[in-house]
């Protein structure tokens, strides 16, 4: 590989005693589907947290697009090109769709506070802009339809698109999605795989998922890394990794009968 | 994109009918005048405040605090300042007296949106009831630090301060208040404040600096309070410090809650039907052919006030044109189909 997009060395972090995370080494290419599994409370969205700035990593180094990125807040890594989805999630519930994408937008303005004061033309021009662009967005994802109700209202798969979107809209090199499949049904599952995949290609992006639901990983994913307690276990092909001695163990415990 | 410049035309209309109103107000009974003037005065103050608690959720407690800056600091040059501006303006005149009054108001605004800055920048760490506490802890230090200030009456009070508000200035700048507010969040760029109120960690993680968004909030906010103290000290003449206290920013707060949070024609219908209603009270307690009780009721505004929020919040939590859900409340999570996966931690501030 050659210089990874994002490449975290030995990251730790502590919270108390708690080792949450322990000297993970993560090389992630501009062109890379990775899958990050692992067992419940594995660290896999701590992780994410420390991609992502909302935790500082205790020790150990993260260097994004060649720009080391530990210490920065988050809206700066954003702004940097590291775009995210919540396990849970966290759109605007107060705004309508369009509004949730639109807001999206805000880190690239050129026109700010006395632009929307004095409103000269330019102020307009960017605004046009940035409305046909979103709705190009929302085209593409099938959801111009729903353009003004408000989010909540969406059915749950169409929330978590609307994530993805709202991500897409800060133009991001790198997409980390966190268990986009939670509470899916199986056919949901299957548009949701087609999803990333076509995410990918259209918009020539790097994507991190963290997945509980296997089959979604072995779907898609061109690579997987392996957290358990904190440690990465393994890594590889999704075919490597399911033979993985190490991987079995933690997912289904000793017995070699279970496997 | 219609309607493109609606909100200019709005505003030029509204400055045009303030100038009209004011070449009549010498017609009008003095009393009312006042009133009419108070009305004003009290929507910069809401509007602004819900450009803090309603459209950025940050709940602030200081705006009569910063009221109180803009008051004395712009009737203090106004009064003791201006002796120099109109010798070199050639004497006492139309325009003279435009140039002190809104040199005065600008400046008392500026020095609250200072204040503004200098508690928003430390205290936007804390969120809802904590950040509460400290603006109100500031209003109350504001006051207290007046009523020691022997320059400007102390606890006695400021007199002598000359009668320069107009049904024109209030009326212009009560325009321009709305037309700012609104024009701000009708943008890309003014969305942004909604984020902060709707859901920080996700407005983060779309790139949208929350501490700067809050810090700009609370800083126009109080500029625009100064603004409306400057306006308030030179219509009633006189300023006390204990005019600017803890209830003056409750009944700020209650005109925004009962306007409708974030919805700037709710908080100034609000406004104005508050102010009448309070004023309306003070016949309603003359009316000799009333039970006592209800004069006696009727003479307490913060009995009414207190009605008025247990019977919002009873019936309609959002305020009266609040047509959005409550942040991240009960609304959102009814509508929200049940998810299998992670059951949500219970909504804070559930009311039923």
């Amino acid at each position: 590989m050659s210089i990874p997009l994002l490449d975290l060395n030995k990251c730790t972090i502590r919270f108390g005693g708690l080792t949450a995370v322990s000297a993970v080494d993560m090389q992630i290419g501009s062109q890379d589907l990775l899958g990050l599994i692992g067992p419940n409370g594995a660290g896999k969205t701590t992780v994410f947290n420390i991609i992502t700035g909302v935790y500082q990593p205790t020790s150990g180094t993260i260097t994004f697009n060649n720009k080391p990125t530990a210490g920065l807040k988050p809206n700066v890594i954003a702004k940097r090109g590291i775009a995210r989805t919540f396990q849970n999630i966290r759109l605007f519930p107060t705004l309508s769709v369009y509004d949730n994408v639109r807001a999206a937008f805000n880190l690239r303005l050129r026109h700010r506070l006395a632009h929307a004061l004095s409103r000269f033309p330019s102020f307009y021009r960017e605004e046009n802009q940035i409305k046909a662009r979103v709705m190009e967005m929302l085209e593409i994802f099938g959801l111009a339809h729903e353009e003004h109700l408000l989010c909540g209202s969406l059915p749950y798969g169409d929330q978590r698109r609307l994530e993805i979107v709202r991500a897409l809209a800060t133009q991001p090199k790198l997409l980390l999605l966190d268990e986009p499949a939670a509470g899916m049904n199986p056919r949901e599952k299957e548009e949701l795989m087609e999803l990333i995949r076509f995410v990918k290609e259209k918009y020539q992006i790097a994507v991190l998922l963290v997945e509980h639901d296997m089959k979604v990983v072995m779907g898609i994913c061109q690579r997987v890394v392996v957290l358990d307690y904190g440690i990465k276990i393994a890594e590889g092909t999704p075919e490597e990794v399911q033979k993985n001695a190490k991987v079995i163990e933690a997912y289904l415990g000793e017995e070699p009968s279970a496997a | 994109m219609k309607h493109r410049h609606v909100k200019q035309l709005g505003l030029i209309a509204a400055v045009l009918l303030s100038a009209l109103a004011s070449a009549y107000s010498g017609s009008i009974n003095s009393y009312y005048l006042q009133v009419i003037i108070f009305v004003g005065i009290n929507i910069v103050l809401a509007v602004s405040l819900n450009l803090i608690n309603g459209y950025t959720g940050q709940f602030s407690l200081g705006h009569a605090g910063f009221m109180a800056i803009g008051a004395y600091v712009s009737a203090y040059l106004s009064t003791e300042q201006s002796a120099g501006v109109f010798n070199a303006l050639g004497g006492v005149g139309t325009l003279s007296i435009a140039a002190v009054f809104l040199g005065a108001l600008l400046l008392g605004g500026i020095a609250a949106a200072i204040a503004g800055l200098a508690v928003g920048i430390p205290s936007l760490r804390l969120k809802g009831d904590y950040l509460a506490i400290v603006t109100l802890g500031f209003g109350e230090i504001i006051r207290v630090l007046i009523q020691t200030t022997e320059a400007v009456g102390g606890a006695r009070g400021y007199s002598g301060i000359a009668n320069y508000t107009t049904l024109f200035w209030t009326y212009t700048i009560a325009a321009l208040t709305v037309y700012i507010v609104l024009s701000l969040i009708d943008s890309t760029y003014g969305r942004g404040f909604l984020t902060v109120r709707d859901d920080e960690i996700a407005a983060e993680a779309i790139g949208i600096n929350t501490t700067r968004y809050k810090v700009t909030a609370f800083t126009l906010g109080a500029f625009f309070a100064g603004i409306a103290g400057g306006l308030y000290a030179h219509t009633t003449t006189y300023i006390n410090p204990s005019g600017f206290d803890f209830q003056l920013s409750i009944q700020i707060v209650i005109m925004v809650i009962l306007g409708g949070m974030g919805s700037t024609w709710g908080v100034v219908l609000a406004a104005i039907v508050l102010t009448l209603l309070l004023e309306y009270l003070r016949f309603v307690a003359g009316y000799e052919w009333l039970p006592d009780l209800v004069r006696r009721i009727a003479a307490n505004r913060t009995i009414i006030f207190s009605l008025v929020l247990i019977g919002l919040m009873l019936l309609r939590p959002q305020g009266l044109f609040g047509a959005l859900p409550r942040m991240g409340g009960a609304a959102k999570r009814v509508r929200e189909p049940r998810r299998r996966h992670k059951p949500d931690e219970p909504g804070p501030g559930a009311t039923r």
